[in-house]
This record gives C-alpha cells, structure tokens and sequence, in this order.
C-alpha cells in the first residue's frame, strides 16, 4: 500500500508539471530562467579571462570578437563579471525571498491561529515594521551589520516579512473556522499539528506565488543596495554593483549600464512569468 | 438500573462577545447508558452542538464558558480534566461526527492517512499496522480499501461522510457524538448512512448522542429523545413514550409541523412566533410566548417533572393528559 500511495504522489506531482507547462508563458519563463542559471553556473568556466582580470588596453572597449560584451572601466571583461555575478545575484534573490517568506509564513501561521492577543501583538509588531519604508530598513540593516551576503540577505528579507505574514493570516483565518479543522482538534491533534500539517498546506499555495515573484524584486531590491555602495563589495560583480560602476558613464558608453540591466530585467522577467504560471497551475479552482 | 456512562448535570454554557452574553445552554441534565442512543432535538441555535462541544471539550473559549454543571463520563468529570487528561479521552474514548463532510476532511490528505492519523494519535502502533487498521476501517464502512491514497475531493457527499464515520470509530470509542450526520446529505444516502451507523453502533456497543432536528431519523435511530429549546431541555424520556403521547406543547408542536401524508392536508402547521433572544434571561417557560396554552402560572419557572416513568417534561399544563 506504501508503495500506492508514492505512486499516487508521482501522479500528483506529474499533473501539477503538467499544467504548468501548458501555457507558453510560465514555459518561456522557465526556459529563460533555465538558461540564465546555467549559463551562469558553467559559464564562467569557459571564459578566457579571470573575473578580476584588468586589460588596461581595452578600457571601455565596446563588444567586439574578443570582449562579446565589451569591457568595463577598468578594462575587465563585461561577459565574464556579468555571469558571475549571476550567481551573487540570483542565489541573493533566492534566499532572500524564501528567507522571508518562511519567517512572515511561521508568524502569521502563529497569529491566525492563535488569534486574541497573540494576533493583535503581532499584527501591531508588523504594522509599524511596515510603516518604515522597506528600502530605509534595508538601508538601515546594511548599515548596522555591514556589507556581505548574509547581512545583505537580511537586510532585503526582514521588508517581506510583514505582507507575506498579513497573507498567510488572512488565509488562515478563512480556512481555520472549516470543520476539518474542528475535526482534527476532536481527534486530539495538538496545536502544532493543526497548524502545520492541516492548516499550512491549505493555505501555502498564493505564498508559493508570492514568494516566486519576490525572487525578481529582491534582485531588484539587491541591485538597489548595492548601487547606493551597500549590499555586494567590489570587486565582486554583482549586477547592482557592475550598474553602480557605469553610471557615471551612461551617455558615453552605455553597454556599461545596458548589460546588467538588461541581465536583471530579464531574470525578473522570467520569475513573474513563471510566477503567472505557477498561479494558474496551484489554482484548486483551476483543477479537474 | 446500571451506571451510566455519560451523565450531565446542570449545565449552563454562555458566549460572550462584544458585552453580550448569549445564554446558549441554561441547565440541561441528560444521562446516557453504554449502548444506547439519545436524541437532541431542536431547532436551530437552541444549543444541541454546544452540548456537544462541552463535552468534548472543543468548545472555543473565549468567547464561550462554561458556568457550571459537570459532565461525567465514566464516573470522572470531564470539565475538572486536565488538557492532557482529556487527550486520552478525545478522539479515544469520545469521537464526533461532523455536520458537513464536504468540509470535515481536510482536502490536501488523502482519505486513508486521515483515518490513519486517528489511530497513530491513539495507539502505539507502526505505521504499517496503521495503515493496515485504516484500511479496515474503510472496508467496514463499505468503502474499498483501494481508495485509501484518494483525496476527498474523489469522493462524493456520502462517501465522505462514511469517510468521517470510519475516523470516528477508527478506536473504538464508547461514544460517539454526531452531530447532525445527515443534513448535509440526500435522503437516500441519509437512510444508507443512518443504517450504516446503527449497524456499526451495534457492532461495537458504542454509545451515541445524535443530534438533529429531524424527528424522522429519531424516529430510526435513537433509544431516547431529549427535546431542547432555548438551551433548556424541555421534554425527556423513551422514545416511544415521547413518540406516543409526546406532552410539551413545543414537542406537541413538532410533531404537527410534520408533514402528514395519509390525510392529505394541503398546508403544514408551523410553530407560530420565533426562537427567543438568547441574550435575555426571562423569567419563566421561554416557550410562553409561543405557546397556545400559555396561561399566567406560565411566568414563574418550571422544573423538570417526571410526568410517567422515564419520561420527565418542563410544563406546568397538563391539560393534555386528561384529554
């Protein structure tokens, strides 16, 4: 029977492939984002020059056969900094935007449940978290903790944390009153498995869609803090940085500020196409 | 006469919101023998889950409270229970039938795990034998044990309902609380499922509390009748003698409001009136002002009388017994 049930598991998680797929915009988006991680993974494998690699002859080059997309401003290879700091930039988007959301999905499981004054303390805890402007607060949290990954991850994801939390909440104050609900507290199941193992499941899926499209704001986000000298030090190149490099040189070389731009609008791009999808494919009301 | 095995004495539970305190059950004493089946009656809001709720002690507090009364089930108190004294009660020894089984099956579990949780919560058992115990329970409520991996949403309104029936009897339990098990469902599949769960009750010797506001499936099912109205239980005893020469004028009333197929009267008779508030506290019958036999002597309060042998009702008119 146990190996039933995994069949049967298979099953679910082949239709949910299945209708995501259907529509060619969650595919495009998961084909560009497919191909950007990877390029960014291997890619930097096969370039000729080191990251860091300075050519003082070709400052400022434009693309060419040697530079495909041209040379920054100290003369460093566009393509090779821009792949790698792929990495920097879509593992910060990632781990942000899950790092939030897990924290805002665990407190507002935790007040919608519990309600009463539990609810009423965390709510207000959130509302004037929320009253501060989310760029002052990341500006605020780099400045306090200093610059490096971590310290920029929590920087971008404590700004998620109060409307992820404010979903699940509402979510579950919908579902909480169901009788399935009152079910399993007559079967005796304590307060955590209620709210984890029947409630959390019922409620995750516009969490999972949300999450996904903060993945493209928080590279945004992180391309912000890193423009204004926060977030990512050079030399390591990530996106934000590599725009703040160029700007000073936006009319006269304008593939310094194209490049990564370009880069950032197309992950984001693809992550709310994919987000769309991912909306349409969890939508119980969708299903057969 | 032997011990029974759930006794409620004096119960009075109140909601309070917003100031307002509505007095949901104001006194209500029943007792229940093992193997037996009593009926709530009454109409909507008179209280008949609330009851239920307190004794398995599920109901949300705040807003509701409990005032006073106990509620013994085997000889212990079950109000006076620790939390995790209850737990070995809840869901063991007491179980609940839902209402509305399109919602009481939580969507995202398949129907087989659900039973299974039960009996993991309840036994110290491997996930295996569990899984095997749950299957068996599905097969007893005449459901193949194939569909243990299906999703509630692959059942229809009377599967699910067995579905819930087989989780509330997954341990065995000495009593069962349904709580209208049929509403929600169509009259056939009412009579599959009410006979389903009389044969199971029988097989089992469980107790059970049937709450419903339908005289037809009392009729069916139960042993005894409690009819309640504004949280007071206004009439108790046998089935049949409650059936036969039913005495409060509200019980009266029921039965009148039913249709009656062989005589061919064209129209129902209604209870005339409305439910009172459940906010005020009226001295006297609270069914006074509906009553066609109100009289003064109406405005002080009633106790509940033995009228015949096992048959106790809260009305001074007895006008109907010497008729």
């Amino acid at each position: 029977m146990q190996n039933f049930s995994k069949n049967k598991k298979m099953q679910v998680a082949g239709e949910f492939l299945y209708r995501l797929q259907k529509s060619w915009s969650s595919k495009l988006g998961i084909g560009l984002l497919v191909l950007i991680v990877l390029l960014c993974l291997i890619g930097p494998f096969f370039s000729p020059y080191g990251i860091n690699e300075i050519d003082l002859s070709s400052i400022y080059a434009g693309p060419s056969a040697k530079h495909w997309l041209g040379c920054d401003t100290m003369g460093r290879d566009m393509l090779t900094r821009l792949l790698y700091g792929g990495r920097y930039s879509l593992a910060l988007g990632l781990v942000t935007a899950l790092f939030g959301a897990v924290l805002g999905t665990v407190i507002g499981c935790i007040a919608g449940y519990f309600g009463g004054k539990t609810e009423m303390m965390l709510m207000r805890i959130m509302d004037v978290w929320s009253a501060l402007p989310s760029l002052m607060l990341c500006i605020l949290i780099s400045a306090v903790l200093g610059s490096g990954f971590f310290a920029t991850v929590l920087a971008l994801s404590v700004g998620n944390i109060p409307n992820g939390m404010r979903m699940v909440r509402g979510q579950i104050l919908s579902e909480r009153t169901k009788e399935y609900i009152e079910a399993a507290i007559s079967i005796n199941c304590s307060k955590t498995v209620v709210m984890f193992q029947h409630l959390l499941p019922n409620v995750i899926q516009p969490m999972i869609v949300n999450t996904t499209m903060g993945i493209g704001s928080a590279i945004a986000m992180a391309a912000s803090l890193s423009y204004i000298g926060l977030g990512i030090q050079p030399p390591d190149p990530e996106w934000g940085a590599m725009l703040a490099d160029g700007k000073t040189y936006v009319y006269v070389y304008p593939h310094l500020i194209l490049v990564p731009g370009i880069a950032i609008a197309l992950v984001v791009f693809g992550i709310n196409l994919l987000g769309d999808g991912l909306r349409d494919a969890l939508d119980p009301k969708l299903r057969d | 006469m032997t011990e029974p095995l759930l006794k409620i004495n004096d119960l009075e539970i109140v909601y309070s919101q917003n100031r307002k305190v509505v007095h949901a059950v104001n006194g209500v004493s029943l007792q229940l023998e093992k193997g037996k089946t009593l009926g709530l009656v009454g109409e909507t809001g008179a209280g008949k889950t609330t009851i239920a709720k307190a004794i398995m002690r599920i109901l949300p507090d705040p807003p509701a409270r409990i005032l006073r009364g106990e509620i013994l089930f085997e000889n212990e108190d079950l109000l006076k229970k620790s939390e995790s004294e209850m737990g070995d009660v809840r869901g063991e020894k007491i179980a609940m039938i839902f209402q509305d089984p399109m919602t009481a099956l939580n969507p995202l579990m398949t129907v087989g795990d659900q039973i299974l949780e039960v009996i993991k919560l309840h036994t110290d058992c491997s996930r295996q034998e569990g899984m095997k115990k749950a299957g068996e329970m599905l097969e007893t409520v005449g459901i193949p044990a194939e569909r243990y991996v299906e999703y509630p949403h692959q059942f229809s309104g009377g599967m699910k309902q067995r579905v819930v029936i087989a989780m509330a009897l997954a341990c065995n339990p000495e009593l069962i609380l349904a709580d209208e098990p049929t509403t929600a469902l169509d009259v056939t599949i009412q009579a599959q499922v009410l006979d389903l769960i009389n044969a199971l009750k029988e097989k089992y010797n469980t107790a059970m509390i049937l709450i419903t506001h339908d005289l037809g499936v009392v009729a069916q099912t139960c042993d005894e009748v409690a009819v309640i109205y504004a949280g007071q239980i206004v009439e108790y005893g046998k089935k049949e003698e409650i059936f036969m020469h039913p005495l409060h004028p509200y019980t009266l009333g029921l039965f009148a409001s039913l249709p009656e197929m062989s005589i061919g009267k064209k129209r129902l008779k209604p209870i005339d009136g409305m439910p009172p508030d459940p906010t005020v506290v009226a001295e006297g019958c609270p069914f006074r002002p509906r009553c066609p036999y109100a009289m003064e002597k109406c405005g002080q309060s009633v106790e509940n009388r033995e009228i015949a042998p096992n048959h106790f009702c809260r009305c001074i008119w007895e006008g109907r017994k010497s008729e």
